[in-house]
């Protein structure tokens, strides 16, 4: 603690608040006086204070009752029962409801200076834990951006280095790894902020609409264009444009955005009028845009105009570390949305979480817990309440080679039959005698 | 009245005065010790002896916060007011001082009661009294001028609150504190010389 802490002295007895206060100012310490309970709860709810020394015996407000207010109205305040020998029972009681300890009056001056100087150490270690705390959650987590796996922290570095120039950044993971949001954390911590950040989803506008939706259109460009419209590059001036999916435009708007990349400018349909933009560009694909460039699908100009600077965000299964991280997170956002009480991983959901390979990344995480946590209802998420648990069982039971499935199926269609073999032939929909020879073949014997 | 210096610093001086019966040496140490340590002027008052006032017969000590008051409602000239005492001295909230003085405050008193190596069932020892007697007294004078406890477990300004305490640490400020002392005493218009040395 950097500064001394205020200490409230809550005592009934004139001279036993005087001597205290004087003993703890000799200490430094900034002291507060209150004859009686409420008196206490009025200060301490008007002013920060840490310690409270609180007297047992009282007229009016006993001490317990006190210290129960208290704890409400500040339950980080450390408080000190102070109590005569009568009243020892009564002190006890007090720590169970949340005292720190309790003094027996007069005190001995050597044990109130120790436990206040305990009190003084705990709360330090409180506070530091916070910032600790705090420091750690900086470090797993960049903006949106959750992630302590190695991959992770590379990309919160080269975040904080492109985000302040003006290069632009292709963006690259599969589906749900959260490519928007890293194009939202560069934006957010650029000297563009305060301007807009444009998304276009490329990949879910046919051509001609991207290319209206891109530059915007002049009044009677095509049919249907009944009023200038401003395209998302205008939108985006003097901010960031973050064009999403963009391994999948056509060729021809490939030709139109390069241009714009080019030249700084475009036109809109319908317009010969050319418009300067100063816009930053942002773009991701979860597509290998090498191998549609090979594939004659990507111009290889704009990739390179596109890839000045590379982001790749790893697929979850990748970055097994981070799981856990995501599901409490995902788990606050969604008991917020949800308007419930935060609840718990159990250690077996959260194995399972950790174990399954999430094709749909992230995306699918948060799906996941949603779900559990609308489905399951409970005090924490069961493995039962995880979607895929028999998916997961499954997958960890069968093999993946075609005869190690087999012979497990018909192991387990002869058990089912009691050994059997005319009934497990029947249900196997095959002959007795090719049965036979898968036994011997897969050397399935009686368990 | 035994004064160093002429009349017109009295008021830039200690009094000393005995509560009690009390051995002239004392006085004379604490005296020393304040001269020395210090450099500051003092004066050294007559015995004022009824503590009957401060009595607690439950408790069977004399409640220093009693004395301390009355001190403070006698007339006054000069800087701060030590009083010594032979008597055992509380507060209402602790067991026992050995002295006390307010943060800031006119006088200061201090008991020899619990400094006396008897108390811990020890062999006498004249020598070891007078320095925790030397301490303590320095230690409520820093108090009265304003001075709060040093995290410094050497510095006499360290809180004692048992007598491990005040034999533990040494019978002079740390650099600090003496800054300190010196910053208040200038503010009551008092220079005394920058450092004093370690003896």
């Amino acid at each position: 603690m950097s500064k001394m802490p205020r200490i409230l002295v809550v005592d009934d007895e004139e001279a036993m608040r005087e001597s205290l206060n004087d003993w703890l100012k000799e200490d430094g310490y900034e002291v507060g006086l209150a004859a009686g309970g409420q008196e206490a709860i009025d200060m301490v709810r008007d002013e920060p204070w840490e310690i409270i020394l609180l007297d047992l015996k009282m007229p009016g407000m006993n001490g317990l009752e006190t210290l129960k207010h208290l704890k409400e109205v500040r339950p980080d305040a450390e408080i000190l029962m102070m109590t005569a020998y009568a009243t020892v029972d009564t002190a006890v009681q007090a720590m169970k409801e949340g005292a720190f300890d309790y003094l027996v009056k007069p005190f001995d001056p050597d044990e109130v200076e120790i436990l206040i100087k305990k009190i003084v150490k705990h709360k330090e270690l409180i506070l530091e834990n916070i910032l600790l705390r705090k420091k750690l959650e900086e470090r797993e987590q960049f903006d949106e951006i959750i992630g302590k796996s190695d991959a992770m922290q590379q990309i919160f570095e080269l975040i904080k280095r492109v985000a302040p120039t003006d290069s632009t950044v292709l963006i690259t993971g599969e589906s749900g790894t959260g490519k928007e949001l890293i194009a939202q954390a560069i934006h957010g911590n650029s000297d563009r902020c305060y301007m807009p950040l444009i998304a276009v989803s490329c990949g879910a506008l046919p051509e001609s609409l991207l290319e209206s939706e891109l530059f915007g259109y002049e009044r009677g460009a095509f049919t249907g264009a009944e009023h200038t419209k401003r395209g998302r590059f205008e939108m985006a001036h003097g901010g960031t444009l973050f064009l999403d999916e963009i391994g999948d435009i056509s060729l021809k708007t490939q030709v139109d955005l390069l241009r714009v990349l080019q030249q700084k400018e475009f036109s809109r349909l319908g317009s010969e009028e050319s418009i300067e933009v100063d816009v930053r560009i942002l773009a991701a694909t979860n597509r290998d845009l090498e191998k549609a460039i090979i594939e004659n699908r990507f111009r290889k100009d704009l990739f390179y105009r596109l890839n000045v600077i590379s982001i790749h965000v790893p697929p979850l299964r990748e970055r097994k570390e981070d799981i856990s991280l995501l599901a409490k997170a995902s788990v606050r956002k969604c008991c917020l949305e949800l308007n419930k009480d935060e609840v718990n991983i159990a250690p077996s959901a959260m194995k399972l979480l950790v174990d399954y390979d999430w094709p749909g990344n992230v995306r699918e995480l948060e799906n996941v817990i949603e779900r559990a946590l609308v489905i399951g209802g409970g005090k924490e998420i069961a493995a039962a309440d995880l979607p895929f648990t028999g998916r997961a069982s499954m997958r960890e039971q069968f093999p993946k080679s075609l005869k190690s499935m087999e012979k497990i199926h018909i192991k387990r269609v002869i058990e089912e039959a009691g050994w059997n073999i005319s009934r497990a032939a029947r249900e196997l929909d095959i002959d007795r005698q090719t049965l036979y020879n898968k036994i011997e073949k897969y050397e399935i014997k009686r368990g | 009245m035994k004064s160093k210096g002429g009349s017109s610093t009295l008021s830039k001086s200690i009094t000393i005065c005995s509560l009690g019966p009390l051995d002239r040496m004392i006085i004379e140490h604490v005296a020393g010790a304040i001269s020395n340590r210090c450099g500051l002027r003092y004066k050294i008052s007559s015995r004022m002896d009824s503590l009957k006032y401060a009595f607690d017969e439950k408790r069977g000590q004399y409640n220093s916060k009693l004395i301390l008051k009355r001190l403070t409602e006698l007339p006054l000239n000069s800087l701060k007011f030590l009083a010594i005492t032979e008597v055992d001295l509380f507060v209402p909230i602790l067991k026992y001082v050995f002295g006390l003085a307010q943060v800031g405050g006119q006088c200061a008193i201090i008991s020899t009661y619990r400094l006396r190596p008897q108390f811990y069932d020890h062999e006498p020892n004249q020598d070891l009294l007078m320095d925790r007697i030397g301490k303590t007294a320095l230690h409520e004078l820093g108090h009265s001028l304003g001075l709060t406890h040093c995290r410094d477990r050497h510095c006499v300004m360290h809180s004692s609150t048992s007598i491990g305490d005040t034999d533990f640490k040494r019978s002079d400020f740390c650099p600090t504190c003496f800054e300190l002392f010196r910053w208040q005493l200038e503010n009551c218009g008092i220079r005394i010389k920058p450092r004093m040395p370690q003896s």
